[in-house]
């Protein structure tokens, strides 16, 4: 089974686990992207993550069925956590199973990826000065994105 | 003699913004109406010519139709909901 969702409560990285893995899986990993303490030099206090709710309930879940397709395994998690972080706690967690580790990691690889693109989820940063700013996402790469702007 | 928009059918439109559109705006949704037959860019187009902070949107600004992306060139129908998408930063 897949699962995808957006939510608003802390992530349980253990709970993600327990929703992936079969008997014919010789490999499952876990990708958290993690609330970092600095970006761009200035020294980050929080975040806050908006969404375009229900776009976002549709798109990651897209994702999700298009990794079924890249991956050939059907043992996939994504989930995305909007609303104020701090420093330190999980904003996203991916877990994938699939027989051997390959699949596993591409399939995991194209989801996070694919959100960066293409999740309708901003990004406000919270500094240790007080200010705050929504981020725009540099591109490390020319990845063709289904829209002007992605990373 | 009344606006000639007014002598054909329009299309209501609900339009949203969203992060910085949002706040740069001061709302997060507005009600447009627009000659049948507008595109994706002509209610861009509309809301630029507003003036003020809605001339700071870009002129292609990501846009999706009923939660799905959508090209400019996109024909918009009575009742659609048009959101603007500003450069997204999830993960």
């Amino acid at each position: 089974m897949t699962f995808a969702a957006i939510v608003r409560k802390p992530i349980d990285p253990a709970h993600v686990m327990t929703l992936i893995g079969a008997d014919q899986d010789g490999a499952s990993i876990l990708f958290l992207g993690v609330v970092r303490d600095h970006n761009d030099g200035r020294s980050v206090e929080g975040v806050r993550y908006d969404a375009y709710e229900e776009m976002a309930e549709q798109v990651i879940a897209e994702i999700v069925d298009e990794a079924v397709r890249v991956a050939d395994t059907d043992r996939i998690v994504a989930v995305h956590r909007i609303g104020e972080l701090r420093v330190g706690e999980i904003s996203v967690a991916i877990a994938v199973s699939s027989p051997h580790r390959a699949e596993a990691y591409d399939s995991s690889r194209y989801i996070i990826e694919e959100i960066k693109k293409r999740l309708p989820v901003w990004k406000k940063e919270r500094y240790s000065d007080g200010a705050e700013e929504w981020v725009e996402v540099r591109k490390p790469d020319a990845a063709p994105a289904p829209q002007a702007e992605g990373s | 003699m009344a606006p000639v928009a007014w002598m054909y059918d329009h299309v209501e439109i609900r339009t949203l913004f969203f992060a910085s559109y949002k706040e740069l705006l001061g709302t997060g949704e507005l009600q447009l109406v627009l000659p049948e037959g507008a595109t994706v860019s002509d209610l861009v187009s509309t809301l630029r010519s507003r003036g003020g902070a809605f001339t700071v949107l870009p002129t292609v600004p990501a846009v999706a139709v009923n939660m799905t992306y959508a090209d400019p060139t996109s024909l918009l129908r009575d009742g659609d909901e048009v959101a603007l998408i500003p450069p997204v930063a999830g993960g």
